[in-house]
This record gives C-alpha cells, sequence and structure tokens, in this order.
C-alpha cells in the first residue's frame, strides 16, 4: 500500500468556493444590468462590457508584470467591473470604462496587495475618482430615453417624481441604478444563497430613513422616503456594494454599525451635500472606518466572564 | 419549544447511512497487539510486565503513574514479545507493549457481582479508576477525575453525550440500538455518585431510533431524560453540549464540574458500567470502520490493540484505492500515513476516503466573508486567529480569545478560500500551552 495523504483535521471541506461566490453575485448583478440595456440601449451593454475587460485585464497584467500567480479565475474583478460598469452614464464616452476600470484594480486593489487586501470598494474608489476628475462627464445623465436632472436632483429641488416609475426603473440615471425591482430580484438572489444577509442593507436603509424622516424636511412623508429610496444608488449600494466582504467588518455587531454609520452619512452627503447623490461616498468613507469598528465589536468568546469553582 | 442546540456550527455531509444498519460485530485479533503506554491524557503508564511474561485476558500490563493517569489492560491471552516504541496515529513513537495472541482468550477471574446499591461512593470511583476508563470519544482524560470533583453535591446534571456528531461515526449509534440499557445502566452508575444530579442522555434528532429505544428504557425513572438536540456539528462538543442541554456556558479554562455537570460519552459511559457492576477493565471498545474507499463498511467490537490494517481486511479490504485515511472522524480525526497502527483506548472510526478535499483544494487569499466567525461555535473571528498565528503574534493572539478556540474545524470546513484555519490555530494554541508550561 503507498503512502496515505496526511494532513490537519478537518478532512473535509465545504463545496463553495471564492469563485463561485462571484459568480452569484455576477448572476444577482444580471437583471440590474439588463434592465440597464432594456432602459439605454445597447450602449449600456457595451460600457459595462468594456469596463469588465478593463478590470480583468489590467490584474491579468500586474500579475504577469510581478510573478505572481494568476488570479483572475476568482472573478473578482470581474464583480468589479460589473458594478463600476453599472455606475457609470451611458452617454459618457467609450474610455471612461477602461480609465476607471485600470484605476479601481491597479490603484484599490492591486497596489495594496490584490483580493482581500483592500481598504476600499475597488469599483467606489475609482467611481469617485471618475466623478471627481470628470464631473461633466459622469454626472450628465442626458441620453437618448431621457434628459432634464435624475429623479434625485428633482426631488433635493423640492419638485414631483413619479416614483412607479423609479421603482420600475424608467428613469434617467447611471446603467445599473434605476430599477429597484431589477435590483431588489438580484439581491434576493443573494440572500436565498447565503451570499449575503439583512444586517449591513437592513441597519443601512432603516437608520437612512430614520435620518430622512428627523432632517429631510417633510417629516413622515411614505412619498418622500420611498423616492429617497428608489433613487440614486442607495438600493444598488446597500445590496451590492456595502455588502462586499473585503470592505466590511467581519464581525456581527460591527456590520450593524457599519450600517447605521452608511445610514447617516448617507443622510447628511444627500440632504444637507452641494449633490442630490451620496452613496458611493459613504460607503468608502465608512470603508476607512472598518478596521476601528471591527476593533471595537470583537465578540466575546464563548462563556466569557464565567467562574471557576475554587 | 425551540429545538436544544448551540450558536454556530455547520452542517457536512454526514456519510452515517454507509454503516449505520451495520449491526456490531466482534473482531478477534490474528496479529501481535500493541498498546502505547500513553493512551490517555497525563503520564504515560509504567509497564509492569516484561518480555516473555505470559498474560491473560484482563491482567493488568502497565500501571498508573501519578494521579492523571490510567492503567492498560491486555485484552488477549499470549506473551509479551517486547517493549518498545511504536508508532501511534498522532505520528508520534510511543512506549508499547506487544502481545502474541496465543488465541486462546483465557481471561483472569473479575471481581464482580455485587448490586449497584452495595457500592460506596469511593468505590465506584475505585473501580473506574482501577479500570483505566478514560474519555473514548477522543480526549482520553481519565474518567474517575470527572467522576470525583470537588464538590459533588454541586453537580446538577450528568449528561451522556449521545450527540455522535462526526460525520461518518456510527459506533455509538448501534451501542445505543443495540444494548441501550447498558448506555441508562452506565449513566446509573454515575448518578450514584452525585446525590443531587439529573441524567441526560443528549441524542441528535438524526438518531430517531436511539432516542425512541432510550425513551423507552427510562420513561418510569423521573431522575433521567433523553433529550433530542438539533442536527449540527459540533453538536457533541462538551462545551456546546453542556449548553444545548442545560444552557450553562462555560469558557476553555472550567470544568464542566464548574456548571454542574458532569459530561461523558456512550462508550465511556458503557466502560464505566462494565467496570463497576462486573469489575471488567476497558479492553474492548465500538469502532466504525467505513468510507466511500471501504468495501463493506462495518461497526466492529475491537479488542484495544487490534492493528487497523485487521480492521480493514475485516471489512472486505478496500474496493478502491484509498487516498486518506483518517483515524476518527473527518472533522477532529488525524489523518494516518499507513494502517500499521493499534487501536487504542481513544479510537473511534477508521475512515478512508478515495479524494482527499484537503490537498485537491489550493488555498487562495480570504475574502473576508465572515463565514468562520458565523460558524465558531467558540464565538473568536477565526480569520484573525489564523492571521496572527501566522504572524506568530502571540499577544494578539491571545488578546483575542484564540485560546477558546476547541479545534472542531469547522472554521477551515466552511471557508470558501480553503485556508487552512484550524490547522493555524491549533499549531499556536500548541506553542502558547507548551510556553505557559514552562
Amino acid at each position: 500500500m503507498s503512502m496515505m495523504k496526511v494532513s490537519s483535521n478537518p478532512h473535509v471541506r465545504s463545496k463553495e468556493s471564492t469563485s463561485s461566490i462571484m459568480l452569484l453575485v455576477v448572476v444577482a448583478l444580471l437583471p440590474a444590468f439588463g434592465f440597464g440595456i432594456y432602459n439605454f440601449g445597447i450602449m449600456a451593454a457595451v460600457h459595462v462590457l468594456i469596463t469588465i475587460a478593463a478590470c480583468v485585464l489590467t490584474e491579468f497584467v500586474f500579475n504577469l508584470i510581478i510573478k505572481k500567480k494568476q488570479t483572475v479565475s476568482d472573478l473578482s474583478a470581474v464583480v468589479t467591473g460589473m458594478l463600476l460598469g453599472l455606475n457609470l452614464p451611458v452617454g459618457a464616452p467609450w474610455w471612461i470604462g477602461i480609465l476607471g476600470g485600470f484605476f479601481a484594480i491597479l490603484v484599490v486593489k492591486c497596489l495594496f496587495g490584490g483580493l482581500g487586501e483592500n481598504f476600499m470598494n475597488p469599483a467606489l474608489g475609482a467611481r469617485c475618482f471618475l466623478v471627481i476628475s470628470f464631473p461633466a462627464i459622469m454626472t450628465n445623465f442626458n441620453c437618448d430615453a431621457y434628459s432634464g436632472a435624475t429623479p434625485l436632483a428633482l426631488l433635493k429641488n423640492g419638485q414631483e417624481v413619479n416614483i412607479l416609475d423609479m421603482v420600475i426603473g424608467r428613469t434617467g440615471g447611471t446603467i445599473g441604478e434605476t430599477s429597484v425591482i431589477a435590483i431588489v430580484i438580484g439581491a434576493c438572489i443573494l440572500l436565498a444563497t447565503g451570499v449575503i444577509d439583512l444586517r449591513i442593507p437592513g441597519s443601512y436603509i432603516v437608520s437612512f430613513v430614520i435620518f430622512v424622516v428627523i432632517f429631510g424636511g417633510y417629516g413622515f412623508n411614505p412619498a418622500y422616503i420611498a423616492a429617497q429610496l428608489s433613487g440614486g444608488g442607495l438600493m444598488l449600494g446597500a445590496f451590492f456594494m456595502a455588502t462586499d466582504y473585503v470592505t466590511r467588518p467581519v464581525t456581527v455587531k460591527g456590520q450593524y454599525v457599519y450600517g447605521i454609520i452608511l445610514g447617516v452619512l448617507t443622510g447628511i452627503f444627500r440632504i444637507f451635500g452641494p449633490s442630490a447623490e451620496g452613496v458611493s461616498y459613504a460607503i468608502i468613507l465608512s470603508n476607512l472606518l472598518v478596521p476601528l469598528i471591527e476593533k471595537w465589536t470583537m465578540p466575546k468568546a464563548f462563556g466569557a466572564g464565567g467562574k471557576k469553582h475554587e | 419549544m425551540a429545538r436544544l442546540t448551540f450558536k454556530g456550527g455547520i452542517h457536512p455531509y454526514d456519510g452515517k447511512a454507509l454503516s449505520k444498519d451495520k449491526p456490531i460485530r466482534e473482531v478477534l485479533p490474528k496479529g501481535d497487539l500493541v498498546y502505547p503506554v500513553s493512551q490517555h491524557i497525563g503520564a504515560p503508564a509504567t509497564p509492569v510486565v516484561a518480555k516473555g511474561d505470559r498474560v491473560l485476558r484482563g491482567q493488568l500490563i502497565a500501571e498508573a503513574t501519578g494521579f492523571v493517569s490510567a492503567p492498560i489492560y491486555s485484552s488477549v491471552s499470549g506473551t509479551v514479545k517486547c517493549i518498545e516504541p511504536r508508532r501511534v496515529v498522532t505520528g508520534d513513537l510511543i512506549n508499547s507493549i506487544v502481545i502474541e495472541n496465543d488465541g486462546l482468550y483465557e481471561e483472569v477471574e473479575y471481581e464482580a457481582g455485587r448490586e449497584l446499591e452495595e457500592y460506596s461512593k469511593e468505590e465506584i470511583i475505585e473501580r473506574v479508576k482501577k479500570a483505566g476508563v478514560v474519555g473514548m470519544g477522543g480526549a482520553g482524560f481519565p474518567t474517575f477525575i470527572k467522576l470525583s470533583p470537588k464538590d459533588p453535591d454541586a453537580i446538577d446534571y450528568c449528561i451522556v453525550n449521545c450527540a455522535e456528531c462526526e460525520p461518518y461515526l456510527t459506533s455509538d449509534y448501534r451501542r445505543m440500538i443495540e444494548e441501550p440499557e447498558k448506555v441508562v445502566e452506565g449513566l446509573r452508575v454515575m448518578l450514584r455518585l452525585f446525590d443531587n444530579a439529573h441524567g441526560i442522555l443528549a441524542v441528535e434528532d438524526n438518531k430517531p431510533e436511539a432516542i425512541r429505544r432510550l425513551k423507552e428504557i427510562v420513561k418510569a425513572d423521573p431522575l433521567i431524560s433523553v433529550k433530542a438536540l438539533k442536527t449540527k456539528y459540533p453538536q457533541g462538543a462538551e462545551r456546546q453540549l453542556i449548553y444545548a442541554t442545560t444552557g450553562r456556558s462555560i469558557n476553555s479554562k472550567m470544568l464542566p464540574a464548574d456548571a454542574g455537570c458532569v459530561v461523558d460519552n456512550v462508550d465511556t459511559v458503557v466502560a464505566i458500567r462494565a467496570a463497576v457492576l462486573e469489575g471488567k477493565p476497558l479492553m474492548e471498545r465500538i469502532v466504525t470502520v467505513t468510507g466511500d474507499a471501504v468495501a463493506d463498511p462495518r461497526n466492529f467490537k475491537v479488542h484495544i490493540g487490534t492493528n487497523y490494517s485487521e480492521l480493514i481486511e475485516e471489512a472486505g479490504g478496500f474496493k478502491t484505492e484509498p487516498v486518506k485515511i483518517v483515524s476518527g472522524g473527518p472533522m477532529m480525526g488525524f489523518g494516518i500515513f499507513d494502517l500499521d497502527l493499534p487501536t487504542t483506548k481513544t479510537a473511534s472510526a477508521l475512515l478512508a476516503l478515495t479524494k482527499d478535499d484537503v490537498s485537491e483544494m489550493e488555498p487562495t487569499a480570504c475574502i473576508n466573508c465572515g463565514r468562520c466567525v458565523e460558524a465558531c461555535p467558540g464565538n473568536v473571528v477565526p480569520k484573525l486567529l489564523a492571521e496572527y498565528a501566522e504572524n506568530g503574534d502571540e499577544e494578539a493572539f491571545i488578546k483575542n480569545n484564540g485560546m477558546e478556540c476547541c479545534e472542531c474545524g469547522c472554521c477551515s470546513f466552511i471557508c470558501p478560500a480553503k485556508r487552512p484555519l484550524t490547522q493555524a490555530i491549533k499549531s499556536m494554541r500548541k506553542i502558547c500551552l507548551a510556553k505557559k508550561k514552562k
């Protein structure tokens, strides 16, 4: 008999892998992507695919140059590309996704050590980089289908919005953020498969609603609250970006704290800030607080504080 | 009522169908029997026989050394061939008594015969001690010490660990199906020691037949109850079992007695019974021989000291070449490199697999998914502890409750990046414990 393989326990492993989780996220983003194409036309697909390609290629070349084992098959770059692509306005020039993807993967992810080491969500880091660098492009939501301000901008100016259109997604905005229904379908896929749970999205949305009720200037006004929740990147951010494993706290209590901070920051940025949007900045700012949150919310070990009989 | 359980845990493939309906069959050893002098936690036993001595079945061959130790008895009659270091499942070389089996099974006379009521508490503990009974679930802690806590009146519960939460294992299950009365009698022996204690038979709810049979026996006994626990690994871990059955939590520095509990597993309780009521030392145990590489998975009554290769042979040999063989269950057992090893007091199973998950799956970067945190029954953060362990940061490791880990393996099992978390934490715990002892 030949020698057996020896290793430390346990000797069995679950089937789930990093790439299987990432694949589920990609699948869960497909409804929002599909609606984006329906809503904005074929250019939406082109933008997203270009961004994905840029992300994957950047990671591939980076690994080649620094002679690191290839990691593109874990699909995390695909997820980053997809999220960033869905956060672009459809009228942007073709190269914007390439620049954004390059920044997301090279600067935010790879330079900090690759998957698992980045302190900030790469897609959002890149989106904020693009918004600051090219504000005219990134906030211009005029396209063939829609012109004028986004519902959230209208709301900020105190104008009327059509909530049904916002929930369905028949409004202007970035490619993937407009349809609440499509995003919630995707979120349900992630919840059902256990990829995410409701801790962060739930505490994020609840704390945001409370903030809006207190400081929004309309009191408890269901139509206003629904419009705030359906507008901008809140739904996409709460379910797909705030829940990014790498950049959210790993402790259970910390996840609630993180969600609440997100809700409050989003409220501040949207209501008191110059722009109608606030989700991206709220998330990347909260990303930076994660180490601190984790430190403060370390769980108590099982049986902690128990007394030994003497 | 909510099902009795604990926080965390996992649901691995259980594999019990392979052997759960196979009745226990005795295996008579053919080759030499090997008895390592250290089959328990504590000081190794000291051999009291020499090369060339003839020994009988049930004869003392190594006596306990010091307080935390246990004696060892021959499980066959024959001649002492030699006393030399032999390899055991952990990979260590341990001084072992080797006995050539004469196949006659001549036994010593056991000092037996009295009713349970006639024994004093001291006599019961003395008989358990003398019989060399140790925790047969895997830990191997001398049982008489567990049975003699500082304040016996403070013990509220004697819990029999019938969870058998390790995948593939069915030895306890078969015992509960075939000899449930022995399990209950063993528990009654334990209850004799503790005037204020109630007995609990804690069984995972994937064993309805065992629950039914045990309930049938104890239905008229107000002191003993059968509790069905939610099926989840590691339900049989001592601390999780105490929590699920009594709602009490203990940490790593405490003993079950600190929470008013005494816990022993099925085979141990049966050994307590045999020691007290029949005067028989610990010489046999039930071993499940199973896995997808084994031709005819079985539950065997095995003479301690029997070579593992004989057990595989009894189970029809291998139908496919195994890649990995584990002594014990897949979650906490030891990977062994070949079969030339003796069955010890703590060997619950021999598992031969045609596939090795561990070497097939390469570790990748941690994505901070938090699955290990959710799965950890000890409520620590395995991914951080493993990081500290890999960096050799003892201070941070201890500060973040590294010593509270029970090495159950849930974190490694669940990790999608296939990181060897348990292994890293386990190694660091060993280093920290060794330093503490100095």
